[in-house]
């Protein structure tokens, strides 16, 4: 007999990682940021307000991607095994990307810092880059599969006890390989520089970046478009990873995530409403002397991400599918956590509201004006 | 047959442990002085005094260049647990990853909020939101303390959970018996007073340094006040909780015990080792003396491990050969089981374990009762079938041994420590000892040697388990290449020796420049 209140819960948890997910693909912004800072700052008072406007930022990246993943180790325990203990190349090195980060705005302008300003604003390029374009690409995954196997009775081989095994040898990177994860990985990293560009122009107060941060939106925005395009189309007509929902068997379906959405109508009305706040944030900064652009299309970044993400795991789909073995693909009833911790867990997410409520007051608190020269002439704490 | 890849594990523990003692060097100045400095923001505010002001955005300046290190080196170990311990996600993921996730939730973005506006804030919001905020950063790191060492303590101590055959893992039954365990509670103490005493030393002795430059002598005074009766409180604190640390070692983790003390054969009234050194090449059943020479203070170890002086403890060889009396976890008398027929029970576990898969696949109802009877009858021992050796479950006793005694004889040196300095400020004289401003510098490196000592005692004292008796580090591993893992070893190795090249000479510029020029 199917335990209603497990599946409740299994699907919320499933909404919790996708929303994270969401907000992080958003707060990306400062990643896309970093890789803007000599192409639109030319002056070093011009870098040094960007590079600042940014730095007061990369902590909720951080620590949201930091969430994003302890969420997913709780509530899914079977992913971060397989995902994490498999495609090891590819995480490492978006992990190394996010450690050369970390450092790099407050080391930056200190005196004697060891390898001088440009390595730190090299690092936060690298960050920008491989950053965003590895988290896409990993993520397109959830939609194409991976090589991997699992069996859980691998535990009762004392002499090889491995339940998940990655069956290629090149552990993830065969993941960047392949043209429809690139494109969601081009897609992420030229989104975060739409929304790094319309942050500058809604947080500084500088005639020249917010001339340049326009002109540079429609040189992003376009191949955002193509690529996002690329992706969203390609993801609707192939087939996809569906579920017996009697069985658990998988089995490849024409159209599934087309269907998906089709079938999840609130899904589809959050997915269409995303696309098209994007757009609007996007076409009204770039026909209008308009710098509040980045409400429309961060809101619409986050419902567009949270829906794709939503396909992937409801409606009796694989969220995480093997190429080598369907049935060993990990669903959100396989792979989750136990009714009783996803509950306590559940119990502690009543806390987000909350959490959401005092990030809002603090930044309204410290973002009462925009970010201008004199404030960086006389603020003690400058990046 | 295919076997465990010990170059591997090898490989895979010295790069959690590479990347572990990193992170180490840094949070614990981050948990003290996050403290230190809400306490002289309280005086600025309270006063009105800028200088209170000015001292405290100097120690900020500080606190800000290692808080980023501290997280460039946190986010690995996260994500390492997946990497390099596949196979103990998902064994324990249903435990282990809860307070993972609450950490998140509930103190990293505390944390991270509320630094934004200790230090972005000071002439956008009130005093009292920016103190408020500065209490709250000091509260969120030790928050996210807290999580993450009730994880750490259930790995050495696994309660609240039982074991689903159906799903192959351990899971949770009781919240609360994972987070209040004795072993958490005083672990989070023990470790989170340990980052007390050493932030307070490290401002005592920075502040010793200007005193003897003669710079900056009001910052340094109020600094050195402030901080040492801190580093008084919570160095005896520390002392306490170590206790209490010891005693729950005693009882939960006998073998680790038994390292720490070097102590081969088990004895009633068993002495506690002060100062020695070990026998080198010593095997546990040679019968050669453990020491080349100590000093032992008689029944001390009986009496903190069991509290009674005639009590007995085990030794590494009685561990190893069983037969000894002792009491479980519910109270019961047991005669210990040899570390062979511990491994044949883990055995009979993992065999009833397969069995009863076998038996759901085919619809065998009574199979399955049947092994899961003897599955739960042995879980006890689940983790010593993936032995082959007993000698395995010994730790590395020298370096579990001196680490030991290095951390010990230093949390004593430290209160000695702060007790001449507060004696020494109450008689004023302290700006002219000359001879104890040097020594306070000396203090500081001390402080960070006997930090990472606790955590060499604290995880090399529990190998081979990953979690206690459950599961061993070899069947916790990732299925990937050693040579894979040896590349992320010198990688890591590399840029995080040149983060911490460049975090001192930053700090060592700001700490010359002093409160004007340091970006205040």
């Amino acid at each position: 007999m199917v335990d209603t209140t497990y599946v409740f819960l299994q699907h919320y948890w499933w909404f919790i990682i996708s929303l994270l997910g969401a907000l992080l693909v958003f707060l990306l912004f400062v990643q896309g940021g970093q890789t803007l800072i000599y192409t639109i700052g030319k002056t070093e008072m011009e870098r040094t307000m960007i590079v600042n406007a940014l730095g007061r930022k990369w902590e909720f990246t951080f620590t949201t991607l930091v969430t994003f993943g302890g969420a997913f180790f709780a509530s899914f325990p079977l992913f971060y095994s397989t995902s994490f203990g498999g495609a090891y190349w590819v995480w490492m090195a978006i992990l190394f990307c996010f450690v050369i980060q970390a450092v790099s705005y407050e080391y930056r302008s200190k005196p004697n810092n060891f390898l001088g300003h440009k390595t730190y604003e090299i690092f936060l390029f690298i960050n920008g880059l491989l950053g965003t374009v590895l988290l896409g690409t990993a993520v397109a995954t959830f939609f194409t599969g991976s090589q991997f196997s699992m069996a859980k009775i691998n535990l009762t081989n004392i002499n090889n006890p491995v339940i998940s095994s990655w069956e290629t040898p090149w552990h993830g990177l065969e993941a960047a390989l392949n043209l429809h994860n690139i494109s969601l990985g081009l897609a992420v990293f030229f989104l975060a520089r739409v929304l790094a560009l319309l942050y500058f122009m809604n947080h500084i107060n500088h005639p020249d970046i917010l001339a340049r941060s326009r002109k540079q939106l429609l040189y992003n925005a376009i191949p955002f478009l193509v690529f996002f395009l690329t992706f969203v189309i390609w993801l609707f007509v192939r087939e996809g990873f569906a579920v017996n929902p009697t069985t658990g068997d998988v089995f490849m379906q024409k159209h599934k995530y087309l269907l998906n959405l089709i079938q999840m109508p609130i899904v589809l009305v959050l997915f269409l409403g995303g696309v098209v706040l994007v757009l609007w944030g996007i076409l009204k900064s770039l026909l209008q002397p308009y710098t509040k652009g980045i409400w429309f299309t961060g809101i619409g970044t986050v419902l567009a991400v949270l829906s794709l993400f939503l396909i992937a795991g409801y409606n009796n789909t694989a969220y995480y599918p093997s190429t080598f073995n369907l049935q060993h693909s990990l669903t959100i009833f396989n792979s989750s956590s136990s009714k009783f911790t996803l509950t306590v867990m559940s119990i502690v997410s009543l806390l987000i509201p909350f959490v959401v409520a005092y990030i809002w007051y603090a930044w309204k608190s410290i973002n009462i004006k925009k970010i201008d020269e004199e404030e960086m002439k006389n603020e003690t704490h400058v990046y | 047959m295919e076997h465990f890849d010990l170059s591997l594990v090898n490989w895979s523990r010295a790069q959690f442990a590479l990347t572990a003692m990193y992170h180490w060097v840094f949070v614990p100045l981050t948990l003290g002085l996050a403290f230190i400095i809400a306490f002289m923001e309280t005086l600025y505010y309270k006063t009105g005094d800028e200088e209170w002001k000015r001292i405290t955005k100097f120690w900020m300046t500080l606190f800000g260049i290692n808080f980023a290190i501290g997280v460039a080196t946190g986010i690995i170990l996260e994500f390492e647990f997946g990497t390099n311990w596949s196979n103990y996600s998902w064994f324990v993921g249903d435990i282990f990853g809860a307070p993972l996730a609450i950490e998140g939730i509930m103190a990293f973005f505390m944390e991270s909020t509320f630094i934004a506006v200790m230090f972005f804030g000071w002439n956008k919001v009130s005093k009292k939101f920016h103190l408020i905020s500065t209490w709250l950063v000091a509260i969120g790191a030790n928050l996210s303390a807290l999580w993450i060492l009730v994880a750490n303590a259930w790995m050495q101590y696994p309660a609240g959970m039982f074991f689903n055959p159906d799903t192959a893992r351990n899971e949770m039954h009781n919240f609360w018996e994972v987070l209040f365990s004795p072993i958490a509670i005083n672990k989070f103490l023990h470790t989170v007073s340990s980052g007390y005493v050493l932030a307070a030393l490290f401002v005592v002795g920075i502040s010793a340094w200007y005193l003897l430059k003669g710079r900056n002598v009001l910052l340094a005074k109020r600094s050195i006040i402030i901080a040492s009766v801190f580093g008084l409180i919570t160095s005896v604190f520390l002392a306490l909780t170590g206790d209490g640390s010891a005693y729950q070692v005693a009882q939960k983790q006998p073998m680790k015990l038994a390292a720490m003390e070097g102590l081969y054969e088990g004895k009633e009234g068993a002495p506690l080792i002060v100062v020695g050194a070990l026998t080198p090449g010593k095997e546990y059943n040679d019968g050669k003396d453990p020491y080349l020479f100590r000093i032992q203070i008689p029944k001390l170890l009986s009496f903190l491990g069991y509290r009674s002086g005639d009590a007995f403890v085990p030794g590494v060889k009685d561990i190893i050969e069983g037969g000894y009396n002792y009491t479980d976890k519910d109270g019961n008398q047991k005669v210990a089981l040899s570390a062979e027929q511990k491994i044949e029970r883990g055995r009979i576990a993992i065999q009833a374990l397969a069995d009863y898969k076998n038996a759901k696949e085919k619809g065998d109802t009574i199979g399955m009762a049947y092994n899961r009877k003897l599955l739960d009858e042995n879980f006890e021992y689940f983790g010593y079938g993936y032995l082959n050796d007993p000698k395995s479950i010994i730790p590395n006793v020298p370096l579990t041994f001196y680490s030991f005694h290095i951390m010990v004889g230093l949390g004593f040196l430290f209160i000695a420590f702060f007790i001449l300095m507060l004696y020494l400020i109450y008689l004023r004289g302290f700006l002219i000892n000359k001879w104890l401003l040097r020594l306070s510098i000396l203090m500081i490196p001390l402080a960070y040697i006997a930090s990472q000592a606790g955590w060499i005692v604290a995880e090399v004292g529990r190998q081979p388990w990953v979690i206690q008796d459950v599961l061993p580090t070899v069947a916790a591993v990732s299925r990937i290449d050693s040579s894979a893992v040896q590349v992320t070893f010198f990688l890591f190795f590399i840029i995080f020796t040149t983060l911490l090249i460049a975090e001192l000479r930053i700090m060592f510029t700001q700490i010359k420049k002093g409160p004007k020029e340091g970006g205040n």
